[in-house]
């Protein structure tokens, strides 16, 4: 038989990207903000992600998407908030992929939610890659882990929002120099805002919720 | 190792446009990848091994064609290619750089019988 060539020119990654749109379309109808949080593990996704349910469960309902290998370690610990969680465990796969969150995001009461908080894999490059639909990337980075992470992951960099330097209670025990990792950041993405923060502590968490806050009601008036 | 979630939908992707062209088989599967998606071709190539088991697709060759990097300066518009760790223009010394090729991933073509 003849060779027939065939173009297709078409993403790889396309058919994700669609599934993330409609996930996008889904909150939106329900006038939910969607944050997609991503980090190396042991960052201090989950500290921060409690600490945020902490200071906002009184005023806003929110609901936790966990993403992890295995295990349903930290979907126990939003849930002893009195906080709405599912765990996805993804068997294997270093991210979470927009099929996973839609799943998820059935299982989920979403008339009754004003957000909802993924916490992705934790993972600084596979979860780049994947989009899920969420309004806002939030990129957490530990004082621990160094300030020269945007140029070994600079596609992480590049995606997030908000970006959260973590642990800085530890701070004087480490090198991590701020100016140039604020610097690294903002080279390769200007928008992104740096906040330092200790989600053990607190300190500077307040910056990290009036952001959260101002989306919250930016998206209500979008919605509205 | 996101290489087998991408395997997949390269694979749904590949054999759904074959399938539309009538073709009995996958030859070769011409993909396209930058050097920034982070994808290593010998992990592609070992879930495409058993992934592509009992499809058209099976015992298809994968050939892969890199993007280098490509970053232009915010401050001079310099395009460059990344040294490894450095960003920076080499041109002008700005730490402001936007990525312009090097994210790509996609399927270019497909040789089909």
């Amino acid at each position: 038989m003849t060779v027939k060539i065939l173009t297709v020119k078409e993403d790889i990654l396309g058919a994700n990207d669609e599934k993330a749109r409609t996930n996008r379309a889904l909150v939106d109808q329900h006038h939910i903000l969607l944050i997609n949080v991503m980090s190396s593990p042991g960052a201090g996704k989950t500290s921060l992600i409690m600490q945020t349910i902490n200071r906002f469960k009184s005023t806003t309902r929110i609901a936790v998407i966990e993403g992890d290998i295995a295990s349903t370690i930290d979907a126990d610990k939003v849930s002893q908030l009195g906080i709405p969680a599912v765990q996805i465990n993804t068997a294997g796969a270093c991210h979470l992929d927009a099929n996973m969150i839609r799943k998820a995001l059935d299982s989920l009461a979403l008339d009754q939610l004003d957000l909802v908080v993924i916490e992705n894999v934790g993972n600084l490059i596979c979860t780049a890659e994947f989009a899920l639909g969420a309004h806002k990337k939030v990129m957490l980075l530990s004082v621990p882990e160094g300030d020269d992470k945007p140029y070994k992951y600079p596609l992480m960099f590049t995606e997030a929002d908000v970006v959260l330097v973590n642990k800085t209670d530890v701070a004087p025990y480490f090198d991590f120099n701020l100016a140039a990792f604020t610097k690294a950041v903002t080279g390769l993405n200007p928008k992104a805002k740096i906040m330092p923060i200790s989600a053990k502590t607190g300190e500077g968490l307040e910056a990290w919720f009036s952001w959260l806050e101002a989306e919250m009601k930016a998206n209500r008036k979008g919605a509205k | 190792m996101h290489e087998g979630s991408i395997v997949e939908s390269l694979l749904a992707l590949a054999v759904e446009n074959a399938e539309r062209a009538q073709a009995s088989r996958i030859v070769t599967i011409n993909v396209v990848i930058g050097e920034l998606a982070g994808v290593v071709e010998e992990a592609m190539e070992f879930y495409f091994g058993f992934l592509s088991k009992g499809t058209i697709a099976a015992g298809a060759g994968l050939s892969f064609k890199r993007v280098p990097a490509q970053l232009r300066c915010r401050r001079c518009s310099n395009v460059f290619a990344p040294a490894s760790a450095d960003l920076r223009c080499p041109a002008c010394g700005e730490a402001g750089v936007e990525i312009v090729a090097g994210r790509e991933l996609y399927i270019d073509s497909l040789e089909v019988e």
